[in-house]
């Protein structure tokens, strides 16, 4: 038995496939401009890839905010759960996940048999958040790619004091203008969002091991201003990108 | 063709409410061809005293909500901003202040008052929204001012208070340029008290399962018991609407056709959204089947002796929900939990109503360590959509309900 989740998140969309309770593959493409364009083609890319026939796929799932727009899933589900049970079935020792996407961040807490014990989601604010990483690395120049790297390199760490993504641009611009190096102010731009990110998993009292999810988790210097935020070791997930779809077909084993 | 069905779900004494409200809101326009006198009141002030003096009351925020039902907030609040009101400011002061210059709204703005009473149990921002109004209408105001009983009423706080009371009727007398009728208070304060009683018995109709009513319905047939406290008019409809819910529970007709989950909603609600909120819940099989805020007007019935009402009233008026200690607002809390025997609570972090909203991470917390069950926190404003963003909140609440699913 086969079953997919599909993930349509702001920036990206997502898709994985499972097979006998193991992954049998994943596969990302950019969402554009049509959320059920972008699912039918990040599905069938992956079926090819994967040699698979889409009569094999016994149930789909779909999730992330254009979750509603995958009109030949079985059921929606929230990101929230996918990403628990995503984590969990990665792996099971998971406790807490940190989940840092294009427009939403969330702390979640699970229980020992992978079930939600509590989510804190950021408010109406792009701060913390993957789009406010997105619009930094615009202002300063840099790949999105390259902006953990460049944090990395940072001696000294800007300070950024506003909380408003719109406010920190300004405040950045400023910083450039005053010649603030640029590794460094990159560096105060993670210490800025994994403040604002630190809130949710106190907020839900996160418990250890816990695990990064979603796109920003690629991001090694994320992990690391997260880390020195909270005091306790941070792991990037197996597949963190994908661990929303993951999670969806898992769920779409359990119809 | 077929004929439709009857909607059973549907409460019929909706469409007498409705009624009701028309003719009280057409009285209050035509006050002055009757000569009749009218008085602004905030939602928590003492109303029954304007009753007993055949004054007829206005309610600002009762306005402000059929300003949010009707989706007219936006439009309102963004024209108070542009006469120089904070978007900070609460929006049913920013809705009622711009209605009073456009004479804008669902009903064209309010009747002009003749005095203005403003009670502070509710909150402080009443204070400056009331000042604005009586300089605008250049009419007389008095504020009852009632302290805040972090921990108890005081002895202080009720010499305090009653003082206040006595200036409120001198107040009146001086306004009306006639006498109080004592006889006639009598009379409006067991009306006031019986209105109360059957309002908590209505609410407390929804502890059977099914539920006979949601919150939703509450929200709706509040209107009275705040408008026409002290009156038969409330009285008798009250009587009819727990025989119909009574009817209801025996027959065990739902409002939720499939209510599985039971909730408990905190804090004013999103009037612009009542129907997408109502039917978001339903879909999930979930019945919001009490509230906080709908409780606050019985919730003072411990504290009036219907046998001395002016003498009582001080007590009642300071010992609101919004005016008493966070542990006390929990407990009030817990025991609501206890009682509908809920499986979440929802709360409401009202950009608007900073008392309401100020504490609820304290409440929140106690709810998830004393009745460990899921606590939400959905932020928005009770009548500006411009706080609310609809996607948000949608995927909260699915995560929400997924929680609540996986436990029971």
């Amino acid at each position: 038995m086969i079953y997919a989740g599909i993930d349509i998140g702001s920036n990206t969309a997502k898709a994985a496939l499972i097979k006998n309770d193991q992954l049998l593959g994943t596969h990302v493409i950019s969402t554009g401009y049509n959320p059920l364009k972008a699912g039918i083609k990040v599905f069938n890319s992956l079926l090819k890839k994967t040699e698979t026939s889409k009569t094999d796929i016994t149930a789909i799932v779909s999730t992330g905010y254009g979750r509603a727009s995958i009109t030949f899933a079985d059921k929606t589900m929230t990101e929230i759960i996918c990403h628990g049970v995503g984590a969990h079935f990665m792996n099971s020792e998971v406790k807490g996940v940190i989940d840092v996407g294009g427009q939403d961040s969330k702390a979640i807490l699970l229980d020992k048999n992978g079930n939600i014990e509590n989510f804190a989601m950021n408010d109406k604010c792009a701060a913390g958040t993957g789009r406010f990483l997105e619009v930094m690395a615009n202002a300063l120049e840099v790949n999105l790619e390259q902006l953990g790297d460049f944090a990395l390199k940072a001696d000294n760490p800007s300070k950024i004091s506003s909380i408003c993504t719109v406010f920190a641009e300004s405040e950045v611009i400023s910083m450039i203008a005053a010649q603030h190096k640029r590794e460094n102010i990159i560096a105060g731009i993670h210490e800025s969002a994994a403040a604002r990110i630190a809130i949710l998993a106190a907020k839900v009292k996160i418990k250890e091991p816990v695990i990064m999810t979603g796109g920003v988790a690629k991001n090694k210097a994320m992990i690391s201003a997260l880390e020195k935020r909270l005091g306790f070791q941070i792991t990037a997930g197996k597949l963190p990108q994908e661990n929303g779809a993951i999670g969806a077909a898992v769920m779409a084993s359990r119809l | 063709m077929p004929e439709k069905p009857p909607d059973t779900h549907k409460i019929k004494s909706a469409k007498k409410m409705r009624d009701i409200m028309t003719t009280y809101y057409l009285d209050a326009m035509t006050a002055e061809q009757n000569n009749k006198q009218i008085a602004w009141i905030t939602s928590g002030g003492p109303v029954e005293p304007l009753v007993a003096m055949d004054i007829i009351p206005v309610y600002p925020e009762n306005h402000g909500a059929m300003i949010g039902a009707s989706k007219m907030g936006e439009d309102l609040c963004s024209k108070a901003e542009d006469m120089g009101y904070s978007s900070d400011l609460c929006s049913y002061a920013r809705a009622d202040i711009s209605c009073s210059i456009v004479k804008g709204g669902p009903i064209g703005g309010l009747p002009k008052p003749d005095m203005l009473i403003c009670c502070n149990n509710i909150c402080g921002t009443v204070l400056k929204w009331y000042e604005v109004q009586a300089r605008l209408y250049k009419v007389p105001l008095f504020i009852l001012d009632t302290p805040v009983c972090h921990t108890q009423y005081s002895p202080e706080i009720a010499r305090y208070v009653q003082a206040q009371v006595d200036e409120y009727i001198s107040f009146l007398e001086k306004v009306t340029k006639r006498k109080f009728n004592y006889d006639k208070m009598n009379k409006v304060g067991k009306l006031a008290v019986q209105a109360q009683k059957l309002w908590k018995k209505i609410l407390n109709t929804t502890a059977n399962k099914p539920s006979p009513m949601s919150c939703f319905d509450a929200f709706f047939f509040l209107a009275l018991i705040v408008t026409l406290r002290g009156t038969q008019t409330a009285v008798d409809f009250y009587k009819e609407l727990l025989k119909e819910m009574e009817q209801r529970v025996k027959e065990g007709i739902s409002v939720v056709p499939n209510e599985k989950y039971r909730l408990l909603w905190d804090n004013l609600p999103l009037w612009y959204q009542l129907k997408w909120l109502s039917n978001k819940f339903s879909d999930h099989n979930a019945c919001l089947v009490a509230d906080t805020y709908t409780t606050a007007w019985c919730s003072a019935l411990n504290y009036t002796d219907e046998n001395d009402f002016i003498g009582s009233m001080a007590q009642a008026y300071t010992m609101i929900y919004l005016n008493i200690g966070i542990e006390q607002m929990a407990d009030q809390v817990l025991e609501m939990i206890k009682f509908y025997d809920v499986n979440g609570f929802i709360m409401h972090s009202n950009r608007s109503c900073k008392p309401y909203s100020f504490g609820q991470m304290d409440i929140m917390k106690i709810v998830q360590e004393k009745a460990n069950i899921p606590v939400l926190m959905i932020e928005a404003d009770m009548v500006d959509p411009r706080s609310f963003s609809q996607s948000q909140v949608e995927t909260r609440i699915d995560a929400f309900m997924e929680i609540i699913k996986q436990k029971n």
